[in-house]
């Protein structure tokens, strides 16, 4: 008999569980996006895995009926690349936010671009370290004197997440707002298809700690050109924009996907130990 | 019967060639049918520094090295006096030197060893391509009693590459230094080994760990860089990809160690290996696989800390962060292997424990059994495989507890790919079903249910090693662990030799401690010693802290990487049994 295809609904990936989030957080809205992506690609639930740290958004696997993982602050990615490498057929996300992805995870993010291990990173950007309520991100300008652990604002450059990303090997890079689900989902439908390391930046507003970024939504508009597969004009267009383009694939790489290469046979122990042998 | 054996060290500065020398004679006595133990010693220098060879040679296994070494053949004396405390000489030992490089710095006079010189250079100066330390081998051949044609076929092997002008003039200086050898002062010579029956094997502490790994049935490694455990990962890369399994060199520790946890939620055993400081790295993140349930084998090659330390020497001093450096109450398991041998042992052992539990298993092995290479009798097929519990099917109408409170603790896992079993596994506290809990019932639930899986365990007799003397146990022990296990059990051999009576207790389950098992161990003993290579004692403090001691126990603990030898353990044992 020849198997059924099964069809599902966006609800289908979505838990029980009632998200903890504020009302009128951006994450809501990606959550929808991503269910929403889940069930366009026909994915059965089982083989998909959401990994995430710790931070607000990184809360998702456990709202979806996906196998999740919910680690240590930071570590999301290398978790991710773990699983992949070992289950190459499963379908592999990343959710999290910007400290956890680019402050203490710094490091692993640079390296997973540079992998290329083939998963989809979904940052949801709101500038701000919400769990702990309220202090600067990496992401947060450096006038921004909202938060009691830095009066005078940081003083210090955002960090640059597509630009960094796309220097250091990624593979798709877009932004998207969370104000535009339906574009959401469409982007995180290319990216899960994308080969390689896909970076999908998502402005997520957060209205308790950054309430001036309800104006996100009038604010943002759709960039104006379509992605490139050139790095050099990439750079350009990324270092150049004011961070406000959205919607579009900004850049699509063709470099293959890291995959170890290992033999398809169980090979002999008794062969390795041979090797002792006097 | 008192083990006969003869104890060597080559040395010299870098480019001498000392522990290829090292190697080749290790491997020419392997051929001849002796048992052999090399440790290495080395200054700081990547290339170029001074190193240091120290061999034993016997006719039987060998655990440890002796008190002192009858021979040390130096083809020149770069730095030598660093390693003066490592290698320590009596008056009856011999001192060869090449002239050309002057006289043996006082430093390793002390004792009063017999001098002597051979000159090397000059000797190879006259065969072309000839190099002095193949003279070294040649003289140290025929000191000791190792037939010429043992080495013949060694090097006849190791030099294949370099074509037979290569082999040619390497025998020719081997033989000079076997005729310039004819006017040296006698060491003790060897008999030559009857035809043994017995299957033997060369390999090394980290080889045999890698080995352990793989026989457990590890098929995913994620490590970053670390001396002296960086052989572990390189033995694996290649031996890995062989039977299906993959190695990839992570970023950081952060990273290895997160990467095995995925791998393994995904349903493939894994490991990582790491030294100290990559340890200190892991340890928020072994503090999630607790949490989450996720097994998997992490190895720590010990060497002198804290710090950065010193990275190419031994020490047994991360016991404490092993068993305690964990936050929160965190439940897993320690395991420490006991010989270059047991290194295959007890890292298969925990491969099983981890998996069989869900949990991580560390492994504490350390620079002294990983760069050492032994001659070692072919070790034994072993039934340990990982073998975990797992959820294959849902059932109708019952949603799937992950984290399912058990009679045994452990609740079976589905894994990614499994239909109807999809669940999110958590680092926070979480109730049967992994959902995110703050409720104190849940927490009390998981964390007993977590304990109880470890401490409800069969471990059976692997606990620990406990070797009595030949007439008995009598009433004195040594307790020992890891590395240290060596020269203890040379000492009780020596004192069960000459009619002493005690009982050496190594411990190779660090924790889960049990007690039960260590009274029934410490039945009729009154006194005990504690023997171990740390600074502070980490060692007794813990034995302290859960076991019955006798009254009478004595702490004998040093930081590395100076340990106790044979000697120092025996002079105890005797003032006892006085």
């Amino acid at each position: 008999m020849e198997a059924v295809a099964r069809k599902f609904k966006p609800k289908d990936f979505k838990s029980e569980l009632k998200p903890i989030w504020c009302p009128g957080c951006g994450d809501y809205t990606v959550l929808n996006a991503l269910t929403r992506a889940l069930a366009e690609l026909e994915l059965p639930p089982e083989e998909v895995a959401v990994v995430s740290g710790i931070g607000c958004s990184s809360r998702i696997p456990a709202y979806t009926s996906v196998y999740g993982f919910h680690g240590v602050h930071g570590r999301a990615l290398p978790v991710a690349t773990g699983l992949k490498l070992a289950r190459p057929e499963l379908t592999v996300l990343v959710t999290g936010g910007d400290g956890d992805g680019f402050s203490i995870g710094g490091n692993h993010f640079l390296h997973a671009c540079r992998r290329n291990v083939d998963i989809t990173y979904i940052v949801m950007d709101n500038q701000v370290y919400g769990m702990t309520k309220g202090q600067a991100s990496p992401t947060t300008a450096p006038d921004w004197e909202g938060s009691k652990l830095t009066p005078e604002g940081t003083g210090i450059n955002p960090f640059q997440p597509l630009v960094v990303g796309l220097a250091s090997g990624a593979n798709f890079i877009a932004r998207v707002s969370s104000s535009d689900p339906v574009n959401m989902a469409q982007i995180i439908v290319e990216a899960i298809r994308h080969p390689g390391f896909s970076l999908v930046q998502v402005l997520s507003p957060c209205v308790t700690f950054r309430p001036e970024q309800a104006e996100w939504r009038d604010i943002v508009r759709t960039a104006v050109v379509d992605f490139t597969g050139d790095a050099a004009r990439a750079a350009r267009r990324l270092m150049t924009d004011d961070g406000f383009n959205v919607g579009k694939v900004l850049y699509k790489g063709e470099r293959p996907p890291f995959r170890p290469e290992h033999e398809p046979t169980d090979g002999s122990i008794a062969e390795l130990e041979a090797r002792f042998a006097l | 019967m008192t083990l006969q054996s003869v104890s060597l060290v080559i040395a010299g500065s870098g480019g001498a060639g000392v522990v290829t020398a090292g190697s080749l004679l290790l491997e020419a006595a392997a051929n001849a049918g002796w048992y052999a133990l090399m440790s290495r010693s080395s200054g700081p220098q990547i290339r170029g520094g001074e190193a240091a060879a120290m061999l034993r040679f016997a006719t039987e296994p060998i655990m440890s090295h002796d008190d002192s070494y009858h021979l040390l053949m130096a083809i020149d004396w770069e730095n030598i006096t660093r390693f003066a405390a490592e290698i320590p000489l009596a008056a009856d030992s011999l001192i060869v030197g090449d002239p050309a490089h002057g006289n043996a710095p006082a430093g390793l006079l002390s004792a009063k060893p017999r001098e002597t010189g051979l000159p090397m250079s000059e000797i190879a100066g006259k065969i072309e391509n000839g190099r002095p330390n193949m003279v070294a081998l040649g003289a140290i051949a025929a000191m000791i009693g190792l037939p010429k044609e043992a080495m013949q076929t060694v090097v006849e092997k190791n030099l294949k590459r370099k074509g037979q002008g290569a082999i040619d003039a390497s025998m020719e200086a081997f033989h000079a230094g076997v005729a310039a050898a004819a006017d040296l002062p006698s060491i003790p010579k060897l008999p030559t080994a009857s035809a043994s029956a017995e299957e033997r094997w060369s390999i090394t502490g980290n080889e045999a760990t890698g080995l352990g790994v793989i026989r457990g049935g590890v098929r995913f490694v994620a490590a970053y860089p670390i001396t002296p455990a960086t052989e572990i990962l390189e033995w694996l890369a290649p031996s890995l990809a062989k039977v299906g399994g993959v190695l990839v060199q992570a970023e950081d520790e952060l990273a290895s160690i997160n990467q095995i946890i995925g791998a393994s939620y995904g349903g493939v055993p894994s490991m990582t290996a790491t030294s100290g400081p990559g340890l200190s790295l892991m340890i928020e993140s072994l503090g999630l696989a607790v949490a989450a349930e996720v097994p998997l084998v992490v190895v720590d090659v010990m060497r002198v800390g804290p710090s950065t330390g010193i990275a190419t020497k031994s020490e047994q001093s991360d016991l404490n962060i092993a068993v305690y450096g964990l936050h929160g109450d965190a439940p897993h398991i320690v395991v420490a292997a006991n010989s270059v041998s047991d290194c295959l042992f007890t890292t298969q052992w925990a491969v099983h424990l981890a998996e069989a539990m869900q949990t991580p298993a560390l492994v504490l092995t350390d620079q002294a059994l990983g760069q050492s290479r032994a001659v070692i009798p072919r070790p034994a097929e072993l039934a340990f495989i990982g073998q975990r519990e797992t959820a294959k099917t849902a059932v109708e109408g019952e949603r799937y507890k992950r984290y399912a409170v058990t009679a045994s603790g452990v609740s079976p896992m589905a894994i990614p790919g499994t239909p109807g079993l999809t669940h999110t596994a958590d680092g926070l506290e979480h109730n049967e079903f992994g959902t995110p809990s703050s409720q104190s019932s849940d927490h009390q639930a998981q964390m007993e249910k977590r304990l109880r899986k470890i401490t409800q365990f069969n471990y059976g007799d692997h606990w620990a090693e406990i070797t009595d003397s030949d007439n008995g146990p009598g009433d004195i022990a040594i307790i020992t662990w890891g590395s240290s296990t060596g020269p203890a059990r040379e000492a009780l051999q020596r004192f069960s030799d000459s009619g002493g009576r005690a009982r050496l207790i190594s411990v190779r389950l660090i924790a889960p401690v049990q007690p039960e098992k260590m009274a029934a161990a410490l039945e009729g003993i009154s006194r005990a010693m504690v023997v171990e290579q740390s600074h502070s004692g980490q060692f007794y403090r813990m034995l302290r802290a859960f076991y019955d001691l006798p009254k009478e126990t004595l702490a004998m603990h040093q930081a590395g990487p100076l340990g106790f030898g044979p000697a120092r353990i025996l002079e105890q044992l005797n003032s006892w049994s006085a």
